[in-house]
């Protein structure tokens, strides 16, 4: 599937691994958490880089304990008016200091696309044929915002924030 | 950063450039999100969410535009713009609904962006006014003005619908969110029924602090919201509420629409459980990210600075003599008419709810003539009330005999203000899609018969309130009367509650008995209240007498034969 | 046996529109067609590529019966859907059926 970051289509080096394929010891991979779950250890010997997959049950209290392990996080929106992601994504920069990728999987919306990367999302993946234009439209639309995200942002007065894309 | 030189003394947040910047650029982003919708680019599935944060429902006879009347404040100026919009772009009238906010019922999608346009030239827009998101903050239609208040709660009504406009983390809560606020406890928000209810208050250092209640709300489960904190400092008031609104995110309810609101949550959690897990999350997130500055509040409590009240005695004489000597006048005075802290002055209702009329509507010239009087007697400031009334919160005693007689003119001066003519009504099946029955008839039926005014004084305070179906926008489970407009076998029934009450000591009614057919419900209505005053000691309220002899005295002559 | 018909939302204007003889969608009930079970459904099935292709939404069936050979609603949502609100007969369809009679 299409990969955005920065309102740009971008190439996708990430595999998404079924939880009975066999795991290949170079690529990088993306598996579900419950094969991170059951399977760590072998997991943690790869020299690869690893994604994880969280479901929008799993906060991201979940995998605090791992995340250095993951280079990638891909979290899940099963439908769109599931607003968990939002909150698990933000957990993970703000509480947890994660830097790595931050993905959004699933089922979005181009229209949420902005408040995806005010909550510190990286990338999205989007449906086949989706229009990268309408995605790069979203992300410029709104440049004031009224409480601290995690975009870039310059802050203004009382609670105002410019936003900038990123 | 500078702001704008107040034009007017109006108690409302000033926009600067930067406000009216955010409020154009979602008007593009609606604009453009319309114009997808209507090539088929965005599913009606997919378009839903955005046009109901932009405050479009699709109801019975068109859309139904819900404009955002920031917790009940608003300017002459902005009144007059409401006014030209219900005249060019619906039927020349609005509906004021039971959260301060103006509804239109004749709106076309296809106008929505160019109304939304217009309405930011005057500082207004639809933001929030629906969908799974935080909804308009409301509090107080006395704010300000009245000598009961400890707390201006207009200011932290500011602050918060700022700071949750558009927010990025809870636009996509898994249901609605309705905050109200009160800076005293003669609660006139209602704060227990919503989904956090503030009382600011302070500690005895002079301190700014709220109690803080969560999961109230109405609909198919009420609550009365209970309390999760007796103290939430000032300075930690945004990261108390992210720290609520995060944990609803997260564990509220997405699997059943009808199970997803946080009341439901605080129930299943356990109170004991829930302030855990929201306290957790508090201390988390407490810091320098979230404090709310005293510079900021400094900031927008200048907005709401008093106006220029003029040095006047206490009592204005010739007010005092105008009520004696002119009955209706007096009437007016006795329902209408609100104290102030400031002498000489008055806090004014102005009763939307004529006698047979539709409760809570509004022409376009009578809201021009609001404009006017606004402008003349009270500072260009008007407030709407969650009653469905209106509010000129700054007039000298000195004018009120001359507003009289203007609100009179064009139908505003119903001397029925808290009594039982002044009835709270949704718009039920005329206008609702949602609805199982019509709640206006009703409400018009009741009114007329208690049209009387003396009969109206003699009963005294008396909360009618009526809802067309379980959704509870007319807030019939906090009624002293409640109405729940019911389908039985493709007819209109009618359930009555008692005793319900949306102040602080807030309860819900009780069903009274089997639904009723519209007349039945008037009648037995009638035959309530003549029990009440038949049994009611002196002085003594509906809901004191109810729980005085109980509810089957009232079961009882309800459901007597003629 | 329940006579049926369609009704919608359009979806630019949000006006009430009923499915017509045509499978057109008509503003006045009075112009309306009507089903039997049978036909609603197919009927349904066409309505349905309208919603398909933007034109309307929110369609449903209900239940009418013929007086003096218009479909009547048998339920007070669908007459006040073609009527406009009870408690204002100077707005909604009835007011522009008014002005037309007066024309």
């Amino acid at each position: 599937m299409p990969l955005i970051e920065n309102g740009r289509a971008v190439a996708d080096p990430w595999v998404s691994l079924a939880d009975d394929a066999p795991l290949t010891p170079d690529s990088h991979v993306i598996v579900s958490f419950a094969r991170w779950q059951a399977e760590r250890e072998a997991l943690s010997v790869r020299n690869a880089p690893l994604g994880v997959r969280l479901p929008s049950n799993v906060s991201a209290d979940a995998i605090a304990p791992d995340l250095e392990r993951f280079a990638l996080v891909a979290v899940e929106f099963p439908k769109f008016r599931d607003g968990r992601g939002f909150s698990t994504a933000r957990a993970l920069r703000e509480r947890y200091g994660y830097t790595g990728e931050i993905r959004a999987v699933g089922h979005v919306i181009a229209d949420q696309y902005p408040l995806l990367v005010r909550c510190g999302v990286s990338t999205v993946e989007v449906p086949e044929g989706a229009n990268v234009e309408t995605w790069a439209r979203t992300l410029n639309t709104m440049t004031v915002a009224y409480q601290a995200g995690l975009s870039a942002e310059e802050p203004l007065s009382l609670l105002r924030r410019r936003v900038t894309a990123a | 950063m500078t702001y704008m030189q107040p034009r007017h003394n109006a108690g409302i947040y000033r926009y600067d450039e930067v406000d009216r910047q955010f409020v154009r650029e979602r008007v593009e982003q609606f604009r453009f999100q319309v114009e997808r919708r209507l090539k088929g680019e965005l599913s009606e599935d997919e378009f839903k969410p955005l046009r109901l944060m932009n405050g479009l429902y699709l109801q019975l006879h068109a859309y139904m535009l819900r404009i955002a009347i920031p917790y009940g404040t608003l300017t002459a100026h902005q009144m007059r713009g409401l006014s030209n919009i219900a005249r060019r772009y619906d039927k020349g009238y609005g509906h004021f609904s039971t959260r301060q906010n103006l509804q239109l019922h004749w709106i076309k999608l296809e106008d929505t962006p160019d109304i939304l346009g217009e309405l930011a030239e005057f500082d207004m827009h639809a933001i929030q006014t629906s969908g799974n998101c935080v909804r308009n903050v409301t509090t107080d239609q006395f704010a300000g003005a009245t000598p009961d208040e400890v707390v201006d709660p207009r200011v932290y009504a500011e602050v918060l619908r700022q700071w949750t406009a558009i927010h990025p983390e809870f636009s996509f809560l898994p249901r609605k969110f309705k905050i109200g606020i009160t800076g005293t406890t003669n609660d006139r928000a209602a704060v227990r029924i919503h989904d956090i209810g503030l009382v600011a208050k302070k500690n005895a250092e002079g301190r700014i602090g709220f109690e803080v209640y969560v999961g109230g709300g109405l609909g198919r489960t009420p609550f009365i919201a209970p309390k999760t904190r007796d103290w939430v400092d000032e300075e930690d008031l945004i990261a108390y509420i992210e720290a609520v609104l995060r944990v609803y995110n997260q564990a509220g309810r997405r699997d059943n629409a009808f199970k997803a609101r946080i009341k439901i949550l605080v129930h299943e959690t356990k109170l004991d459980k829930f302030i855990e897990l929201v306290e957790d999350e508090f201390a988390r997130v407490r810091g320098p990210k979230f404090r709310l500055e005293p510079e900021i509040v400094a900031s927008i409590r200048s907005h709401f600075a008093p106006p220029p009240f003029e040095e006047l005695p206490a009592v204005s004489e010739s007010y005092a003599r105008r009520r004696c000597e002119d009955p209706a006048f007096g009437a007016w005075t006795r329902t209408s008419v609100h104290p102030h802290k400031a002498p000489g002055y008055a806090s004014v209702t102005i009763s939307l709810k004529p006698t047979g009329g539709v409760p809570g509507d509004i022409s376009s010239a009578q809201m021009n003539v609001v404009a006017d009087l606004a402008e003349r007697y009270s500072f260009g400031e008007i407030r709407s009330t969650h009653e469905q009334n209106l509010v000129l919160a700054h007039v000298k005693q000195d004018d009120l005999f001359a507003l009289w007689q203007a609100l009179s003119a064009v139908g505003l001066a119903t001397a029925n203000v808290g009594l039982i003519g002044d009835i709270i009504a949704c718009p039920g099946l005329d206008y609702c899609s949602l609805a199982n029955a019509r709640s206006i008839p009703i409400a018009q039926a009741l009114s007329e018969r208690f049209a009387d005014s003396a009969r109206q004084s003699e009963i005294g305070d008396f909360k009618i309130k009526i809802s067309g179906c379980i959704n509870a926008c007319g807030h019939h489970h906090v009624g002293a009367v409640g109405i729940l407009g019911v389908d039985k076998k493709g007819e209109e029934f009618y359930q009555i509650t008692l005793g319900g009450n949306a102040e602080l000591d807030a309860s819900l009614g009780d069903i009274l008995g089997p639904a009723l057919k519209a007349d039945e419900a008037v009648d037995a209505v009638e035959r309530i209240v003549e029990l009440y005053l038949e049994r009611r000691q002196p002085g003594e309220r509906f809901l004191a007498t109810l729980a005085r002899i109980g509810q089957a005295p009232f079961k009882e002559t309800a459901y007597a034969a003629d | 046996m329940a006579l049926k018909a369609i009704t919608a939302n359009r979806l630019r204007d949000g006006a009430v529109v009923w499915l017509g003889p045509q499978n057109d969608w008509v503003e006045r009930i009075e112009a309306a067609s009507t089903y039997d079970e049978a036909g609603a459904q197919a009927a349904l099935d066409v309505a349905q590529e309208d919603e398909r292709r933007n034109i309307v939404v929110a369609i449903y069936t209900f239940d009418v019966e013929l007086v003096n050979g218009a479909p009547v609603p048998l339920r007070t949502k669908e007459r006040i859907r073609a009527l406009g609100p009870s408690v204002r007969t100077d707005v909604g369809k009835q007011a522009d059926r008014l002005d037309r009679a007066a024309a």
